[in-house]
C-alpha cells in the first residue's frame, strides 16, 4: 500500500522531472563540459584543459567584477527591502478596505506593463548631464555644475535595480503579512506593546518567509543581470555577467562557460546560506 | 513599385542573443504567387540583364545578413525591381555577425561582413570563394581591394588591409593568397575612413590629433567604442599620437604593446576621462546628441544622424590619419545551383552603380567608384567624392537635406581621405590575449 502510493507520486512528478532534466540539467551539463574545452577565434576545440578556470580564478579582473557584483546585489537588496517592506506594511496594515488594497496593489504593478529595458532607458533623459534632474537643480540654483555621477555610474545602476526589482520584494512580503493573524497585533496592543515592539516582535518574524523569498528574487536577479549594468553604466561599469556576455560576443564560449559555472556555484552557495536562515517550505 | 516586396529587417541590439528567423514560408509563397501574376511587369524591369532563369526567378529569396551599415531596405527594393528576386535582410552588430556567420552557417545565403571579420570567419569553412571571372564588373573594383594601393605609388596601411584576406588560392582553399587569384573571399562593396567625431560648439578649441581625446579638459566627456577589435585600433591611434608608444604594426600588436596600450587606457579610465563606452550606432548618436560626450570614436553616418537633429557635429580629420574599414559580400558554402547563380547576379548588380551611388550618398565609398558616378549628379559627385563645395542642396538617399549649398565634406576628397589611412580594422595574432586585456580595461 505504502509502496504503491510512492510509485504514484513518482509518476506524477515525472513530467516536471523530464522537463527539468531536458531544459535545465542537460544545458548546464553541456556548459560544464564546454568550460573545459579549448578555443580559437572561430571554433571550439573539444579538449580537457583547465586553462579557462585557471585564468578566471587567478585574474584580478574576476575578483574586481565579483566585488562589484556583490556591491550591486547588496545595495539593491538593502533598498528594495526597505522600500518593499514599508510598502507592503502600508498596504497590509494601514489600508483597511480590501478593495482599496487591491486597487493600490494593482497600481504598484502598472509600471510592469512595459518592458524592463524601456523602464531602464527612461531614466537616461532624466539623469543625463543635460537631463531633467540636472537642469532643474541648476535652474533652482542648488548646483552650478551638472552632477556627472547621476548617470553612467554605480548610482544609476543601483537606482535602476531598485526601480526594476522592488516589486519582487513587495509581493511576497505583502503576501506573508496578509496571513498574520490580526488578533496577535490586537493582543500585543492590549498588553501595552509600543508600535515598534509590535513591528520587531510580531510582524518582522512572521513575514520572514516573505522577506526571504523576496531577497532570493532580488539577489539572484541582480547577480545574473548584465543589461542594466550595460545601459545604466554606459559600458564603463561591469559585473560578472557583463564579463560573460563580453566573452560570448567574442566567440569565447569556453571561457564564458567557465565564468557561468563559477557564477552558478557562487549563487548556489549564497542561496544555501539563505535557506539555512529560514525554511521557506515550512513557512509558506 | 508595383510588386510589393517581402523584406524583413530586424535591427537588433547586441544585447539580445536571440536570433529571429525571418523566413516565413507563407510569406514567400505569397510573394511567389504575386510575382507570377505580374510576370510581364517583372520581365520588363529585368530586361537589361541577361537572365537564363527568368522563369524560375520568383522562387528565389536570398537571405543576407550583416552589420547595419549596408543592410538597407532600399537596396532590397531596388534589387527586386531590377533583378526580380527577393532579398531578405537581417542586421546585427559586428560581434553578433561574426558569431552568427560561424555558428549558424545555414541561416544565411549571403554574408555582408567586414574584412577583419572575414579573416576570422573564412578559415572556418562556412563560406565559399567567388569566381571573379563570372563577374562582369570585377574589373571596375578599386585597386585598393586588389593590391592594396589606391594609387600605384601609395603605401599600404597597417592592419588587416582588405587585399590581404581578399583572395584564396583555389576554389576549395581556406588559405588566404598573397596575391590576386581568380577566387575572391568577399566582393568588396563598401568602405570608409573613420576618425573622431566632435561637437565643435562644445570642445571650444581646434581638434587636430587623436591624442586630444585624452586632454584633461575633456575629462568625463569622451567615449570610445567597446568592440575590442576596433576599439583597440582607436586606442592605438591615440597612444601613438600621445607619443607614448611606437607600434611596429598597430594591426598586429605584440603582447608588450597590448599591455602598454591597455595600461594607458586603464589609467585614463580611472582618472574619469571617459563618460561611457558605446557598442552600437544608436548609442554613439545619443551620447553625442545629448551632450554627454564632446569627442568620441564615431562612424560617419552617426555624425550625419547627429547633424540631422540640428546639432553641430564634425567628423574631424586628424593629422595622424584615419582608421579605415571595408566590407563586402561573401557566399555561404551551402549555396548552389540556381540560388548560387542568383547570388552572383546580385553581387554583380551591386557593383553596377546604383548601390554604389546610394552608399556614396551616405558618406561611405563604393568599391567600384567609376560605375557609381553614372548614378550621381555632378554636384553630388563633386561634394562626396571630389571634396568640392556643394553647388546646391545635398540630399541624403532618403531625400532629406544633408548639407546646404557651400558645404564641404569633412576631410575633403576621396583621395585625401582614403589616401591618409593609417591603419585598417584588423584581427591580431594575439587576438585572444588582446580580448582578455580589453576585458580587464572594461571591468577596471
Amino acid at each position: 500500500m505504502m509502496l504503491s502510493r510512492q510509485i504514484h507520486s513518482y509518476w506524477q512528478a515525472l513530467p516536471l522531472t523530464l522537463i527539468l532534466l531536458g531544459f535545465l540539467v542537460f544545458p548546464i551539463c553541456v556548459i560544464l563540459v564546454v568550460s573545459f574545452w579549448d578555443y580559437n577565434e572561430y571554433s571550439l576545440i573539444p579538449d580537457f584543459i583547465l586553462e579557462n578556470y585557471e585564468f578566471l580564478l587567478t585574474s584580478k579582473v574576476t575578483l574586481k567584477a565579483y566585488l562589484q557584483t556583490f556591491k550591486y546585489a547588496f545595495l539593491s537588496w538593502l533598498f528594495t527591502f526597505l522600500i518593499g517592506f514599508t510598502l507592503a506594511y502600508f498596504l497590509a496594515f494601514h489600508v483597511r478596505s480590501q478593495k482599496t488594497q487591491t486597487v493600490l496593489f494593482l497600481l504598484c504593478t502598472v509600471p510592469f506593463f512595459t518592458s524592463n529595458i524601456i523602464r531602464m532607458i527612461s531614466w537616461i533623459p532624466l539623469l543625463g548631464r543635460n537631463g531633467l534632474v540636472n537642469s532643474s537643480l541648476q535652474s533652482s540654483g542648488l548646483i552650478d555644475q551638472p552632477l556627472d555621477w547621476l548617470l553612467y555610474s554605480d548610482f544609476a545602476i543601483v537606482l535602476a535595480y531598485i526601480h526594476l526589482y522592488t516589486m519582487f520584494m513587495v509581493v511576497p512580503i505583502f503576501n506573508s503579512m496578509m496571513r498574520i493573524d490580526r488578533n496577535l497585533v490586537e493582543a500585543a496592543l492590549d498588553a501595552g506593546a509600543a508600535p515598534w515592539q509590535i513591528l520587531k516582535d510580531i510582524i518582522v518574524p512572521l513575514s520572514k518567509s516573505g522577506i526571504m523569498v523576496g531577497s532570493i528574487f532580488v539577489f539572484t536577479l541582480v547577480m545574473g543581470d548584465f543589461i542594466t549594468v550595460k545601459i545604466m553604466g554606459g559600458g564603463i561599469k561591469a559585473n560578472v555577467a557583463t564579463l560573460i556576455y563580453n566573452e560570448i560576443s567574442l566567440l569565447q564560449y569556453p571561457a564564458a562557460a567557465a565564468g557561468a559555472i563559477v557564477l552558478l556555484i557562487t549563487v548556489l552557495m549564497m542561496l544555501m546560506i539563505l535557506f539555512r536562515l529560514v525554511d521557506v517550505r515550512k513557512e509558506l | 513599385m508595383k510588386d510589393k516586396m517581402v523584406i524583413d529587417q530586424v535591427n537588433q541590439d547586441n544585447s539580445s542573443s536571440v536570433e529571429t528567423d525571418l523566413k516565413s514560408p507563407s510569406v514567400s509563397r505569397r510573394g511567389l504567387l504575386k510575382g507570377a501574376a505580374k510576370a510581364g511587369v517583372a520581365a520588363g524591369a529585368i530586361s537589361g540583364f541577361p537572365m537564363i532563369w527568368a522563369q524560375n526567378i520568383k522562387n528565389i529569396t536570398l537571405r543576407q545578413f550583416g552589420t547595419g551599415v549596408s543592410n538597407l531596405n532600399a537596396i532590397a527594393d531596388k534589387c527586386k525591381e531590377d533583378l526580380g528576386f527577393n532579398l531578405q535582410l537581417t542586421s546585427l552588430d559586428s560581434d553578433s555577425v561574426t558569431q552568427r556567420a560561424v555558428t549558424q552557417p545555414n541561416s544565411y545565403d549571403i554574408a555582408d561582413i567586414e574584412y577583419w571579420i572575414c579573416k576570422k570567419v573564412f578559415p572556418s569553412g562556412v563560406m565559399q570563394p567567388l569566381d571573379t571571372s563570372k563577374l562582369k564588373n570585377f574589373s571596375k573594383i578599386s585597386p585598393l581591394f586588389i593590391n592594396g594601393k589606391l594609387a600605384p605609388d601609395s603605401t599600404i596601411a597597417q592592419g588587416t588591409a582588405p587585399h590581404t584576406v581578399g583572395f584564396v588560392e583555389s576554389k576549395d582553399s581556406k588559405r588566404f593568397a598573397t596575391e590576386q587569384t581568380n577566387w575572391m573571399t568577399l566582393i568588396p562593396t563598401i568602405y570608409n575612413a573613420d576618425t573622431l567625431g566632435i561637437r565643435p560648439d562644445l570642445v571650444g578649441r581646434p581638434i587636430t590629433t587623436w591624442a586630444d581625446i585624452m586632454d584633461p579638459a575633456f575629462k568625463g566627456k569622451t567615449s570610445i567604442l567597446n568592440i575590442p577589435s576596433i576599439g583597440i585600433m582607436d586606442a592605438a591611434m591615440i597612444c601613438e599620437a600621445m607619443g607614448e608608444i611606437k607600434y611596429a604594426d598597430k594591426g598586429n600588436m605584440t603582447r608588450e604593446e597590448i599591455d602598454k596600450t591597455i595600461e594607458i587606457l586603464i589609467a585614463a579610465k580611472q582618472q574619469g576621462q571617459f563618460r561611457a563606452f558605446w557598442k552600437s550606432f544608436d548609442e554613439s548618436v545619443n551620447l553625442m546628441a545629448s551632450g554627454e560626450v564632446v569627442i568620441q570614436s564615431m562612424w560617419s553616418p552617426a555624425v550625419a544622424a547627429v547633424r540631422g537633429r540640428g546639432i553641430q557635429c564634425a567628423y574631424q580629420p586628424l593629422k595622424e590619419g584615419y582608421r579605415a574599414w571595408g566590407g563586402g559580400l561573401g557566399l555561404a558554402s551551402h549555396l548552389s545551383g540556381l540560388e548560387l547563380e542568383a547570388a552572383y547576379e546580385y553581387i554583380d548588380w551591386y557593383l553596377s552603380g546604383w548601390v554604389g551611388a546610394y552608399l556614396n550618398r551616405q558618406g561611405y565609398y563604393s568599391a567600384a567608384p567609376s560605375t557609381s558616378k553614372d548614378y550621381m549628379t555632378p554636384d553630388e559627385w563633386g561634394f562626396w567624392i571630389e571634396g568640392k563645395p556643394a553647388q546646391g542642396a545635398i540630399l541624403g538617399p532618403d531625400g532629406n537635406l544633408m548639407e546646404k549649398a557651400g558645404a564641404v565634406r569633412d576631410g575633403g576628397s576621396y583621395w585625401d581621405r582614403m589616401g591618409a589611412v593609417s591603419c585598417w580594422n584588423s584581427v591580431m595574432d594575439e587576438n585572444k590575449y588582446m580580448v582578455r586585456k580589453w576585458n580587464e580595461f572594461i571591468v577596471s
